[in-house]
């Protein structure tokens, strides 16, 4: 029981992270298929760092900073060029899912992963999951009780009035791609340096997708959404405990067991969520 | 446009022929990898050696490419086979189909398999004897637990995977009837083959039932196994590839499967002449599957371990002792993968 909820909290962080990063930026009005790309490019950029500075707070700090640009890229994309989001979005995921393993093979030889960091100069997962359950808080007072949270929502619901009010909503928009971009990259720097010891192509596995549901399950609200987060962390970790799990001699097929995850979500989904109401004016651009 | 293209094109084949005439075309070889990729350290990587060492010392022409998914394998075995290679050699059980897709259009070209067997007559099919390596690796698994409580990790639930499983397992109660295992698999689809942090946690709830010795069989996915095992200071046994470097005083040891000698052989026996299709299975007889010892691991593998481990590899090989096949309990389940 302890197991499985432990397992559950290792499994949730990087979603909640994630999560959290693409709230800030689709209540803002972007939408942002694009945080795979984002937790894979600071996943491997905290891992290069850190085996290169041996300093997990210093490779935290630089895959914030690589989110950030890829959010960044997205927002010149979107706001300044006035590309689709969608299109933006998946260009992104692209670009990040090829870079690392390029890299990687330049900078150690290895296409498919980097070395292994040394156990002193991993992430402390344990802080990083109590900062994954702190930070909802965070989020929702930035997002209800703050002059800037107030401006990310009228850019997401109703950027004319923004417009009116004097306030460019572009600016608005970058702003919180980039805080999205950077929280997104905790999450991906957790992955790489914190549960694991090395960055490994494609090990984000669509955790940026899950996390994108847990959003929508969540109706983009802060705390609602870390509960979705939660919830998805323990249909990943649950299967993983009834395996092998058997009575009286008969044991249920593991191929089973693995749908079972899919089918509490498609059960919770139908039978909970009713209808999920998106920011009005995501995905569209200002002129 | 076009035109000019074609002129290009013929003038490109003239001058390959004319003003740079070969004496002897090498023979070309296509090596399509699993989507384990090539640095996998693993089952790939050890396909992967062996096509290298060929090429540097058989003098051919080597191409390997990665396939980034499942439905890639056709139309990527295809192009070579398109472009006149001689022999192509597809890893892993996943591209025995696409594999006898394209050996039937190509009739006149060597294709090698490995894992799965074939019943063209163009194709080679090698298959190991992994039961018989998972056997000394689950007595060497058991010999070295402490909590006599040992673990198998594998990738996807498939017959493949069962054959180590039943024969680890089956190794690990020869040595006590007191020794329980515990068996998990990381997944359904072949993301199983490389997803860590799944097969971490999978570790982790292992250790938590107090299992000391895990034997991993799921691809680039074990390197999570063998974190867990550093951070929780347990023994982990690798697979496929001799895998005690990657961390050295946790990895026990690695059920070796040679890869990269079936690929070496195949592609020496077609320079020859001599290749032929049809399934080989390679075993302890022939080397092919061994548990590895070196510097890296001799200090927590000991002597008397692997003087045990080396007495029962003699009675496999003798056949005094016969290690159960999940192929032969389930016959109709193996043939149709």
């Amino acid at each position: 029981m302890i197991e499985l909820l432990t397992s559950s909290l290792r499994l949730s962080a990087p979603l909640i992270f994630a999560a959290m990063g693409g709230l800030l930026c689709e209540r803002a009005g972007v939408a942002t298929i694009c945080l795979e790309g984002v937790l894979l490019i600071s996943a491997f950029t905290a891992a290069s760092v850190d085996l290169l500075t041996l300093n997990p707070i210093a490779s935290v700090v630089a895959g914030m900073f690589a989110g950030s640009i890829f959010m960044g890229l997205h927002a010149f994309l979107t706001q300044k060029a006035k590309t689709d989001h969608i299109i933006s979005g998946v260009a992104i995921n692209i670009l990040a899912a090829g870079l690392p393993p390029l890299l990687s093979q330049a900078w150690f030889g290895s296409s498919t992963n980097t070395p292994s960091v040394p156990t002193a100069a991993r992430l402390s997962a344990a802080w990083m999951i109590a900062i994954s359950l702190v930070l909802p808080l965070g989020i929702h007072y930035l997002i209800y009780r703050t002059r800037f949270g107030l401006r990310i929502r009228s850019a997401g619901d109703g950027p004319e009035a923004l417009q009116t009010a004097g306030v460019s909503v572009e600016k608005v928009r970058t702003l919180a791609l980039l805080l999205g971009g950077a929280l997104t990259s905790l999450g991906g720097s957790y992955l790489s340096i914190g549960h694991s010891s090395q960055f490994l192509r494609d090990m984000t596995a669509g955790g940026g997708f899950i996390a994108l549901a847990a959003v929508i399950f969540g109706k983009w609200r802060p705390i609602p959404v870390l509960f979705a987060s939660l919830f998805f962390g323990f249909t990943e970790a649950l299967p993983m405990i009834l395996q092998g799990i058997s009575w009286k001699g008969i044991s249920i097929p593991v191929q089973w067991i693995q749908t079972l995850p899919y089918l509490l979500t498609i059960g919770i989904l139908v039978t909970t969520i009713g209808s999920a109401r998106p920011p009005r004016a995501i995905g569209s651009n200002q002129n | 446009m076009p035109k000019l293209s074609w002129f290009l094109y013929f003038l490109a084949l003239f001058l390959n022929q004319s003003v740079f005439p070969q004496t002897r075309q090498p023979l070309k070889i296509g090596l399509v990898l699993d989507r384990g990729g090539k640095d996998d350290k693993s089952f790939n990587a050890s396909a992967f050696t062996g096509a290298t060492r060929a090429k540097n010392e058989l003098n051919i022409h080597l191409k390997v490419l990665e396939c980034s998914s499942d439905s890639a394998f056709v139309p990527t075995i295809r192009t070579f086979a398109q472009h006149g290679y001689d022999l192509i050699i597809g890893i892993g059980f996943v591209q025995k189909s696409a594999i006898e897709a394209v050996a039937k259009q190509f009739p006149r070209i060597s294709f090698l398999l490995i894992d799965a067997p074939s019943s063209l007559p163009n194709v080679r099919s090698v298959i190991f004897q992994e039961h018989e390596g998972s056997y000394l690796v689950g007595t060497i698994a058991a010999l070295s637990s402490k909590t006599k409580t040992v673990g198998f990790i594998g990738g996807m639930d498939i017959p493949l995977i069962r054959r180590f499983e039943l024969g680890y397992r089956t190794g690990a109660t020869a040595i006590s009837t007191q020794v329980k295992t515990f068996t998990h698999y990381v997944g359904a689809s072949s993301e199983a083959w490389r997803d860590p942090s799944r097969a971490k946690e999978l570790a982790m709830l292992q250790f938590s039932k107090g299992v000391d010795v895990v034997f991993c069989a799921a691809g680039s996915s074990c390197l999570g196994v063998f974190d867990a095992a550093e951070e929780k200071k347990k023994y982990a046994i690798g697979v496929d590839s001799n895998q005690n470097w990657v961390k050295p005083g946790t990895i026990l040891t690695s059920m070796v499967k040679g890869v990269d000698q079936a690929v070496y052989e195949s592609i020496s026996l077609k320079l020859n002449g001599l290749f032929s299709g049809g399934t080989v299975h390679m075993g302890l007889k022939e080397n092919a599957i061994s548990f590895s010892i070196d510097e890296n691991n001799r200090k927590i593998l000991t002597p008397e371990i692997e003087r045990q481990a080396l007495k029962i590899r003699e009675q496999i090989l003798s056949g005094t002792l016969i290690v159960p096949d999940f192929y032969n309990l389930h016959k109709s389940t193996s043939t149709s993968k």
